[in-house]
Order: C-alpha cells, then sequence, then structure tokens
C-alpha cells in the first residue's frame, strides 16, 4: 500500500462531490429499518416491566394468546441459557449472558422497560392490546439509581455473581461494583509534593441518550428449515447477525443479516434489542415478523450512556506546568456491567504530558437501561472534569487557560499515562489554530464569555473488507461491510477513483449483506473511513495489479513492464514497446479473452489508526435573571489528518458540537423515586432544535496519518468531547461562576448565580 | 381496547347531539395536536371522536364592529396571519404563535389549548388578559363565559356533557390599551412552558396604568389571574418601584410545583421575572396607541 | 372497528383508502399507501420527521388521524421533486452535505419547501425557527440551514442552480 503524502497529488480525495445514495435519501426512496414490508408479515411488540427492580415469579400468556389475531407470544423461557462469555461483536466487549437477558430479562426486571415478553399479531393494533393480556406477576425488590448510593455498604444488589474484578484479593461480597480499573505513572505523591498550588474538584454528569432520530427497528424471517434473513437498521450487519446466532442459538451460515439504512446510531445501534425477539416470534409463528421500537422504548430500554461523577485532582506549578493529577471516575453501567470507564481512564489525561497521575475507574451497576456505546464512549465525562478542572486551575493562577493547555500538551515523543507513547499526533496544531483564529480575537460584549476546552479519542481501526469489481462497462462497483451512517459511501467511493484513476462518478459504491462480503466490524469507533478505505484501497491496488496483467496480455509484455496511471495502462518505459494505453473501458471489454472478470476482495484486520484531538471556543451569553445560555459562536479546530471528504468530515464535527451542547445545557435522564423514567420523549428530553443553535465553525487542521493509504484519521467521534468543559468554561467567564454538575439547566446556573451575588454584595 | 368511532359533523347542532348521546367518552377534535399525542399513549381513551374543523364558522377570524371572532378550530398559523388582529391584540398572536412547532401552528387550535387544560398552555394567560370571551354550544343552547371559567385544573373543564366551543370573542382593545405575552423555556422552542405570564395594560394619556389584568400560567393548577398584581400596576407609571412591586406580587402569587420542568424556586423567581418583562412590552405598545 | 373509506388527494393523484379510526395520517401513508418516505421518529409531533403539507399548511402527519384527510390536499416528500427534477431544496441538500443518516432528511425538505412557498426570503433566524419543529440529531443544523439559504436564492434567481 502506498501513502500519498501530499495533497497536490490527489485528484478525487479532498473534493466535494455529491453522495451517491443522497438522490434516495432527499427523496423518500432510502429504505430504513421501520420501511420493509414482507408478505404475511406479523407486527411484534415487547411487555415491559413497569418496574425498576423486581422479581419475575410468573408470566401467563393465556389471555394474550386468545386474542383472535395473536399468533405468538415468548418469553425467556423460550430462549436458550447462553453461558457467560466475552464477546467482541459489537463497539467493545460483552458478556454474552448479559446480552441475552437484556434482551429478555431471566429471573429478575434489573430496570424500568426491560423486556419480559414479547408478542406477534396481525396487526400493530393487536399486538398492543396483547400486551395488556399477558399477565406478569412480580416481587418488587429495593432498588437504586444513583452510581454512588449503588456503591454503598447496603445498596440493593443487581447480581450476586457479580464481585469488583481489579481487586486484589479476589472481594467475597458481590457487589454493585463490577470492576475497578487504574493507570499510573510516576510517582503521585511526589508529584503533589512538587507542587505549588493544588486544586481539587468533584464533578458530576446525567445519564444521556444517543437520541438517533429513527428508532430500531427490524423485519426478521426464519424458514422452517431454520434459514434466516434479518432486515434491520444497525451499526453493523455483521454484528447483528454474531449476537443473535448466539442469543438465539444459530449457526451463523443460517443467518442472512441485510443492513437497512440506518438512521442515526452514534453507537447506541451496535447493540441487539429487538433481532433476537422478532427471529423467536417468527420462529414460533412461522411467519415474517417486523418489530419497531416507539420513542418511549427508545429512552427507556437502549442507550443511553453513563451518568458519572468525576473527581480531579491537579499539581502544578506557579508558571503552570502540571506536576500530578488524580483522577477519579465513577462510572454507571446500567443494569449489566460495561460502561465505557476504562476509556474514560484512557482519554481523562492523553491530552498532557503530565509526569505523576493516578487514574482510577469504577464500573458501577444500578437499576437502569444498560449503557451502550455513545460516540467516543467514557471520553466526554472524564474530559468535562479534567479540563474544566484545567481551567480552574488556569484561573487560580491567573494564566490564559489555552498556554496552561500548550504549557502542557502532548507531544510527539510524550508517554502517556495509559501507556503509548505518542507519534504523529496533532494537538498542538489544534492548540497553535486556536490561537490563530478570528473567533479567539473577536470582541465579547457585555454579559458574555469565552471558553476553550480541548478532547482527545483513539479512534479505531481493526477487521474490514471490501471487494472491488470492474464491470463489463469499465465502471466499478464498491462493496464495504459497513453501514453507511453519515456519507461513508462517498468516501469509499472517492478512495476507489482516487487509487484507481477513474473519475467519482465511475464508482458506485455498495453496502453489502453479510453474505456478499467478507466480515467487516461495525460503523463505531470513526473507523471506516480509516479501516474500510484502507481496504478499498487494497482492493483497488490489487485490481489494478489485475488490470496491468491484462494489459500485459494484450500487449504481450510482461506485467512489469505495465505502469497504470490516470485510469490507464501505458507501457512502463521505451523498453517496455510502444503500445497506445489502454483505459479501464478497454480493458473491462476484453476482459473474457484476457482471463475473465475482474475483481478483488480484500480482508485485513486494519492497524495504526490514528489518535484525534481537538480545540473548542465556545462563546455564550447567559441571562442572570433567569440560568439560560445562549450559545453565541462556537469553532472546532480539529486534528482530520486528512479530510476525504472534507463537507462530511464538517458535518461530523458539527454534529458532534450540537450533541455535546445538548449534553451540557439540557439533556438529561429524570427519574421519580420508584425508578421511572420520566422523561421519554423529546418533548421533555431535550436535544438542540435549529433555533438553538448557531452556525458551527470548522477549522480542519491535517496531520496526515502515515498509516492510512490516503493520511486518513477517525473524525466522528472527538468533536463531542470538549463541548462541555467548553460550555462550562464560558460560562465560567461570563458569570463568574463555576457549574460542576451536568447540564447546566437553566435552574442550576440561576441558582448558582444566585447563591453567589449575596457573596458579591457583602465584598462590595 | 374499547372500539374508537370517529365522524365530523357539519352543523353545530349534530355535533351536540353527538357529544351528549355519546355513550362512553367523546372527545372533540379540532387541531388535535393533544388529543393523538393522549390517544397514542393510552392516557385517554374515548370511544368516539367528533373533527369539529367541518361545521362552518369552527375555522376563520371575522371582525365585528366590536369583536374579532374567532373560529375555535382555527389553527394557529391563520392567527399569526391576520393582521387586524396582530395589530389589536399582537400578545394573543404571540402566545399562540409559541405552541409547538410550525407543524403544531397548522393545526394547533385555540379551543384545543383551552380544553386541554394544561396549567402550561400558552394561549390561555394571554386570551385571559385580551378579556376573550368563550361562546359555548350545548344541549340548552348557546352560552357565553369568560375564558379563565374553562379550565378547573389540569385536564379538568367546567363545560358539561355535550357542550364545546364554537367560537372565541376578543373584544377590541380600548384606547391606550395593549398587552403582551412571554414564556420561559430552557430551550428556544419545542418546549412546555416552565412559566408563561400574560398582561394586558390599559394606560391615560400620561402613561398612568388605569386598568391591567395579570395572568401567571404553570404556576398553579390552571393559569392565574394575580388581582394583587394589577393593584401594582393601577394607578402607577412602569417605573422601579412599580416593577418591583409587580415583581413581588407576582412571586407571591405562584402556587408551583416541582418537576422535571421546574422547581418551585425555580418557578417563582422567574413569575417574577416574566411579569416585569411583560408589563414593560406591554406598557410600551400601550403607551404607543 | 368499522373502517372509513377516505378519499383525498396526494401529490396530486386522487387517493382512495380504508383505515381505522386511531389509524393517524402516517400510519396510513407508511403501512397502507406504501409511500415510506415519511418517518416516525417520535409519533408525538416533537421531532417533525413524518411533516407533510396538507392543505397548504405544514403538518406532523403523525398528529392527524387518516379519517381526516378526506377531500384534503396532501403533498408528502415523495411529490417534492417534479418527475426526476428535484426541487431546490432537495439539490442544495445534496450540495451542501446537509444531510447524514438522512432519516430526519424527508421532514426536513418537506418542512422547508413549506417555508419557501410563504417566504422566498427567509433570514438565518426565520429558518432556524421555522425548522424548529424538524429534530436532526447528525448535522447540527448548520449545513442544513445553509442548504435552506441557498435554495431559497436560487428560487428568488440569485444564485446558480
Amino acid at each position: 500500500m502506498t501513502f500519498v503524502g501530499t495533497k497536490e497529488d490527489l485528484k478525487v480525495v479532498g473534493t466535494r462531490p455529491i453522495r451517491p445514495d443522497g438522490v434516495d435519501k432527499v427523496t423518500g426512496r432510502a429504505t430504513f429499518g421501520a420501511d420493509m414490508t414482507m408478505p404475511g408479515m406479523l407486527w411484534g411488540k415487547i411487555k415491559r416491566s413497569p418496574y425498576a427492580h423486581a422479581r419475575i415469579l410468573s408470566i401467563d400468556p393465556g389471555k394474550a394468546l386468545a386474542l383472535p389475531g395473536v399468533k405468538a407470544v415468548i418469553t425467556r423461557a423460550d430462549f436458550p441459557d447462553v453461558p457467560p462469555e466475552l464477546a467482541y461483536i459489537g463497539a467493545a466487549p460483552a458478556n454474552l449472558r448479559d446480552q441475552s437477558r437484556n434482551c429478555m430479562a431471566k429471573s429478575k426486571a434489573l430496570y424500568e422497560g426491560h423486556a419480559v415478553a414479547a408478542v406477534a399479531a396481525t396487526s400493530p393494533a393487536i399486538a398492543e392490546e396483547a400486551l395488556d393480556l399477558i399477565t406478569v406477576e412480580y416481587e418488587v425488590l429495593p432498588h437504586v439509581l444513583e452510581v454512588e448510593e449503588a456503591m454503598a455498604e447496603g445498596a440493593p444488589i443487581l447480581h450476586d455473581d457479580v464481585f469488583t474484578a481489579g481487586l486484589d484479593p479476589k472481594p467475597t461480597k458481590p457487589s454493585n461494583v463490577a470492576k475497578r480499573v487504574q493507570f499510573a505513572k510516576g510517582d503521585i505523591d511526589q508529584g503533589f509534593a512538587e507542587a505549588e498550588v493544588v486544586i481539587e474538584r468533584r464533578y458530576t454528569t446525567k445519564p444521556v441518550h444517543q437520541a438517533y432520530i429513527e428508532p430500531h427497528a427490524c423485519v426478521v424471517s426464519v424458514a422452517a428449515d431454520g434459514q434466516c434473513t434479518i432486515w434491520s437498521s444497525s451499526q453493523g450487519q455483521f454484528m447483528v447477525r454474531g449476537y443473535t446466532s448466539r442469543i438465539v442459538g444459530a449457526d451463523l451460515a443460517n443467518i442472512r443479516a441485510i443492513p437497512a439504512e440506518i438512521g442515526g446510531g452514534f453507537g447506541g445501534k451496535t447493540i441487539v434489542y429487538l433481532e433476537p425477539l422478532a427471529y423467536m416470534l417468527s420462529k414460533k409463528s412461522g411467519r415474517p415478523v417486523k418489530m419497531v421500537m416507539s420513542r418511549e422504548e427508545v429512552f427507556r430500554a437502549t442507550g443511553p450512556t453513563s451518568g458519572a461523577v468525576i473527581e480531579v485532582r491537579l499539581g502544578a506549578r506557579k508558571d503552570g506546568r502540571l506536576t500530578a493529577a488524580e483522577v477519579v471516575l465513577k462510572y454507571q453501567s446500567g443494569a449489566f456491567p460495561g460502561s465505557p470507564v476504562n476509556q474514560g481512564c484512557t482519554c481523562a489525561l492523553a491530552m498532557y504530558d503530565v509526569p505523576n497521575a493516578l487514574v482510577t475507574g469504577y464500573d458501577v451497576l444500578s437499576n437502569r437501561p444498560k449503557v451502550a456505546a455513545y460516540r467516543a464512549p467514557g471520553a466526554p465525562i472524564a474530559s468535562f472534569g479534567v479540563e474544566s478542572c484545567l481551567d480552574e486551575l488556569a484561573r487560580e493562577l491567573g494564566l490564559d487557560p489555552l498556554a496552561v493547555r500548550e504549557t502542557n500538551a502532548a507531544r510527539d515523543g510524550t508517554k502517556a499515562v495509559h501507556g503509548p507513547t505518542w507519534v504523529n499526533i496533532g494537538y498542538l496544531a489544534t492548540l497553535e489554530a486556536t490561537k490563530a483564529s478570528e473567533h479567539l480575537k473577536a470582541p465579547l460584549g457585555p454579559g458574555q464569555g469565552r471558553g476553550i476546552a480541548s478532547g482527545y479519542w483513539h479512534n479505531a481501526g481493526g477487521e474490514s473488507s471490501a471487494a472491488v469489481h470492474v464491470n463489463e462497462d469499465g465502471t466499478v462497483t464498491v462493496t464495504g461491510g459497513h453501514p453507511d451512517i453519515g456519507g461513508s459511501r462517498a468516501s469509499m467511493a472517492m478512495m476507489a477513483a482516487e487509487a484507481l484513476g477513474v473519475p467519482y462518478e465511475r464508482v458506485r459504491p455498495v453496502v453489502g449483506d453479510t453474505t456478499a462480503i467478507g466480515f467487516s466490524a461495525s460503523t463505531g469507533g470513526s473507523r471506516v473511513t480509516f479501516a474500510g478505505g484502507m481496504a478499498v484501497t487494497r482492493a483497488a491496488e490489487k485490481v489494478i495489479d489485475e488490470l496491468k496483467r491484462r494489459a500485459a496480455i494484450t500487449w504481450d509484455i510482461s506485467p512489469e513492464a505495465v505502469e497504470w496511471r490516470d485510469g490507464k495502462a501505458f507501457p512502463a518505459g521505451a523498453n517496455a514497446g510502444s503500445f497506445e494505453p489502454l483505459s479501464m473501458v478497454q480493458i473491462a471489454a476484453k476482459a473474457a479473452r484476457t482471463g475473465g472478470p475482474i475483481s478483488a476482495e480484500v480482508q485485513i484486520n486494519a492497524q495504526g489508526q490514528g489518535p484525534g484531538f481537538a480545540t473548542h471556543i465556545c462563546d455564550v451569553e447567559i441571562d442572570k435573571e433567569t440560568g439560560r445560555a445562549k450559545i453565541l459562536r462556537y469553532t472546532a479546530i480539529q486534528d482530520v489528518g486528512r479530510a476525504i471528504h472534507p463537507s462530511y468530515v464538517e458535518g461530523q464535527m458539527q454534529g458532534g458540537v450540537a450533541q455535546g451542547i445538548g449534553w451540557a445545557l439540557n439533556e438529561e435522564y429524570i427519574y421519580d423515586k420508584e425508578g421511572r423514567l420520566e422523561n421519554p420523549g423529546f418533548l421533555d428530553y431535550r436535544v438542540p432544535v435549529a433555533s438553538d443553535m448557531p452556525m458551527i465553525e470548522t477549522v480542519m487542521v491535517e496531520v496526515p496519518n502515515p498509516r492510512h493509504p490516503f493520511g486518513a484519521r477517525g473524525v466522528g467521534e472527538v468533536p463531542i468531547v470538549p463541548p462541555m468543559a467548553a460550555v462550562a468554561n464560558a460560562i465560567c467567564a461570563a458569570t463568574g461562576v463555576r457549574l460542576r454538575d451536568l447540564p447546566m439547566s437553566p435552574p442550576k446556573v440561576l441558582a448558582a448565580i444566585d447563591a453567589r451575588e449575596p457573596l458579591r454584595a457583602a465584598a462590595d | 381496547m374499547p372500539s374508537l368511532s370517529f365522524t365530523a359533523p357539519t352543523t353545530v347542532e349534530e355535533a351536540v347531539t353527538l357529544l351528549a348521546s355519546a355513550a362512553g367518552s367523546a372527545k372533540v377534535l379540532s387541531g388535535g395536536t393533544d388529543l393523538l399525542v393522549q390517544l397514542r399513549s393510552g392516557r385517554t381513551r374515548p370511544e368516539l371522536i367528533i373533527d369539529a374543523k367541518r361545521i362552518p364558522g369552527l375555522i376563520g377570524i371575522r371582525e365585528e364592529a366590536d369583536a374579532f371572532v374567532i373560529g375555535a378550530a382555527t389553527p394557529g398559523a391563520m392567527l399569526s396571519a391576520c393582521e387586524p388582529l396582530i395589530r389589536a391584540w399582537p400578545g394573543v398572536v404571540e402566545a399562540v404563535d409559541l405552541i409547538g412547532s410550525t407543524q403544531i401552528q397548522g393545526r394547533a387550535s385555540l379551543a384545543g389549548n383551552l380544553c386541554n387544560a394544561s396549567p402550561a398552555a400558552d394561549s390561555v394567560p394571554a386570551i385571559i388578559a385580551a378579556r376573550t370571551v368563550c361562546v359555548i354550544a350545548g344541549p340548552q343552547g348557546r352560552r357565553e363565559a369568560p375564558a379563565e371559567a374553562i379550565p378547573t385544573g389540569p385536564g379538568r373543564t367546567s363545560l358539561e356533557k355535550g357542550e364545546f366551543i364554537v367560537e372565541f370573542r376578543l373584544p377590541k382593545p380600548r384606547p391606550h390599551e395593549a398587552d403582551a405575552y412571554l414564556r420561559f423555556i430552557p430551550r428556544t422552542e419545542m418546549d412546555i412552558a416552565v412559566v408563561g405570564c400574560g398582561i394586558a395594560v390599559m394606560l391615560d394619556g400620561t402613561g398612568v396604568c388605569r386598568d391591567a389584568r395579570v395572568i401567571l400560567g404553570a404556576v398553579a393548577p390552571t393559569p392565574i389571574l394575580l388581582p394583587e398584581a394589577v393593584e401594582a400596576l393601577v394607578g402607577h407609571r412602569l417605573d422601579e418601584a412599580t416593577l418591583a412591586r409587580l415583581d413581588a406580587a407576582a412571586q407571591r402569587a405562584c402556587r408551583p410545583i416541582t418537576d422535571k420542568r421546574g422547581t418551585i424556586e425555580f418557578r417563582t423567581k422567574v413569575a417574577g421575572v416574566l411579569a416585569r418583562r411583560v408589563a414593560a412590552i406591554a406598557f410600551e405598545r400601550a403607551g404607543e396607541r | 372497528m368499522s373502517k372509513h373509506h377516505v378519499s383525498t388527494t396526494i401529490n396530486g393523484e386522487s387517493v382512495e383508502f380504508l383505515c381505522e379510526p386511531q389509524q393517524t395520517l402516517l400510519d396510513v401513508l407508511r403501512d397502507e399507501l406504501n409511500l415510506t418516505g415519511s418517518k416516525e421518529g417520535c409519533a408525538s409531533g416533537d421531532c417533525g420527521a413524518c411533516s407533510v403539507i396538507v392543505d397548504g399548511r405544514l403538518c406532523c402527519s403523525c398528529l392527524m388521524l387518516g379519517a381526516e384527510a378526506e377531500g384534503r390536499r396532501i403533498q408528502t416528500i415523495e411529490g417534492i421533486a417534479d418527475g426526476d427534477r428535484l426541487h431546490p431544496v432537495q439539490q442544495k441538500f445534496l450540495e451542501h452535505a446537509a444531510l447524514q443518516c438522512g432519516f430526519c432528511t424527508p421532514g426536513l425538505i418537506v418542512a422547508a419547501k413549506a417555508l419557501l412557498d410563504e417566504n422566498l426570503n427567509p433570514s438565518e433566524e426565520e429558518t432556524r425557527y421555522w425548522l424548529a419543529g424538524n429534530l436532526c440529531r447528525c448535522t447540527g443544523y448548520d449545513k442544513v440551514i445553509r442548504a435552506v439559504l441557498d435554495a431559497a436564492a436560487v428560487m428568488r434567481g440569485e444564485a446558480a442552480e
């Protein structure tokens, strides 16, 4: 694989063509998960626990089965027992038994909304009616919601077989703390002893949902011989196939998972909820079954990411140089272990060269839905704490927060707290671009404030497959294995076109189902353009080798004497002979006579994804009488490696910022005393609307990643890391009050301002 | 699930007969922007839905000598496009315009907003401030009631079985009279009011308030009229002292709850803030007339 | 539960359908008429993914009963383009990369089209408020707003198609 180092050599990469699936998506023709129908199809619906924690004593489907139109009812008893086993199927290693029991509760319902039974009927209305006719007897158990309450002695225990991992000696009592992780560097006590100033702060975040607009949906058809087709919206057709196979006990070869268009995921569609249930309903009824979640079900039973407590202690010299940092992260995992606390720990201090550090993370169970990946899982939470605290440190020292970041910034050669030594990183480049930005110099009005914050995400590589087919007319079909969640078809086609030297318009990309292309890990971890693009480029290179061979056959010269340039075969030099160049069209037309169809499929396990760094600038204005924050201006500066399709890179940056602003200001899960979610809808789960947002300026810093053929880094996740601290820092600049608890909703901001005002009045 | 029927009568009498003779619960459908959400969630399970929109007069605005007459099911978007109404009662039109999105504005009606009887309904404090009278049809014929008499608690109204509102009469403002409405929400759009405030004031030629109506929403089981706040305004110009008295009166009148949308403390404080801001707009408008 | 027979006009064509009283217009479009371009994101009028234009007014098809469609003129995303000629809003969405996942896109395009039917020269702020009922979780709205403003300029004859 060759690395194209200079921009001038690129013809397609870096341009902004129209995405190949665009017209279907602006005309309503694109087929998403819920848009599929099959002849004879039934509608499936789920009966869910009304209790946060309850033992299931009995389930009686009798009356539901008697309702005309009801064709099947399933409960846990219909599923095989899956032994505990850590499997690498989705975004993160997951315990298959937990996944199975999250799809359908076994002996206990562990959160309000936990599935306990499901029904298939001839219409949605009948299925809905049937749910009320399934009788479930519960013994309600005490529940626990908040992370530190769940960690406390005497808390209701969710699982009596979970013992805190990572402790020595191994505990003998079950605990809601599923895991403790720790990363250390240097001598933390020595580091704090060297500090001239130490500040210690505590921050909290609430669980927030990915809030993709498309609810989960699938159609599953299981034939009498066990062969099954799944049509569903997900971040990975192979993930759907893998989980479903294990949860229902079917062979992978018997499941064909077809990726529908996906209406947003942000990590939340890297696990399954519906497919195994629809499988069992289809198997039992002998008919295809469609299941579509309501918005309320999406909020109650899928996603969100962890709420957390973040404790940060920073020691520094008066010039702002950090001598020590200690971070403690307590993350909610929901009803089963598996919060992103590990990533939180690795990302917490990754941006800084801290000589002495200790990061400790706790993965904590509580009676909430099992958390799912959400855009840079774990990193935004940790960074909210660290980047806020760094701002507090800078204020305490009377230093410019940007300068403090520069002083401590990780550079090439810095050894990160969690282990790696950085190479080819662009953090400093983002700080320099921030300093140079017009935004940073723009004046502010009264009541306005400006904050900056940075973020890091490691990005992912991993397994990807791609096939490049040269069609009979010389056009090209590229088949990939990753659902296109934000324009990746365009970038795949662009990279293939660039490598082959043909126009973008002659390349048609498709997302293959599990029988059409080799295994590919999910669309997640900002990995598709990196790993998928690498697979596509390698396949294109193999195709070029083949095209050269075909030209060589035509010219009757050695393949080594053929050169591929601008989409044509040329004799490599005077010695090779004198021939008119052969275009792709000409070679394709003669393919049958030179050896048959021309195509190549490549499978890789991509390594060398470059880490992503970003620095954001946020201006806010606070209504000091109501506490409402208005985002006036926002600039995201990010090292994007190289932007393959700059518009979609900007789009990722802008989207991440908007989600981060929602997380910062208004989004939160609100529970009542009984552990029931009070805001399972878009009315009271307040994602940003168009009128809440300013334009989001983007600055793409390009520090190419030499491990990718065109220098790409993952770009999709890091933009959600800085916004919460950027907003908090801006609010502090505007008002003088420090908000340490998310969301920074008007009541909290107003209370903080009011609490400070008497002090100020006394000081005056 | 009881079976549901839908019907779209074309006369008021037909609708009254249907409503009065319905065996189970019957719901009048205007814009449907609350009713359909409640149907879907199962919060309401009527046996009959009566679409009022095909009854002549239920949609439309007509200007009479002394009043604007607004058909009960008239969508918000029509009010926002009615220039004479905007000139007369800008606060009413602004309040209606705050109900939900553009899409909601295409359907949502004054009657629906009032009869859904949410304490936080945006248009209700504004139409009360504008001294709106509801014309109600029922088995006993027609009657009139002031808008403030309709909601009696969250989700409850004073309408009797068989009754429904057919139109609203908004009297023309008196000389030097004007209104305003503001609400507080966490976002810029798409939220339910955490506090709403509608105020109408009538000034004399020198800027002194001669009459006023002050109404708060979302701080009590129904929108509430604030006589104490009226006292704070009447006989005064809008100076700092008046504003301070108004703020205090508004805060004292609040009987809010703490819920997912706001706390008692926050709602109370913001009620005072909004009262001041709304009064300032209303005084300015009245002064210009 | 007797079904209603409804005669209506959808995207300029006369359409007849049977629906149950509780079925929304969105249910009818998607499940009875196979017009799946209108999406269900919330079924409560909070996301705008099901936006349609009824008798010239923008509304959420999830907040209207199918039975109410009798005699109305309904425009859905499937009827925004003129045959194979995209509406300027659609074309500008493509050029500005104003979509990522594309799920909210039909609703946004219908809503933006309704805006430009009414006002060919909206300000950025007017556009943002008009579209506040259309949630997009992918784009942060930046490119969406730019696309709509650019489409307006095209329709005014001030910018290139």
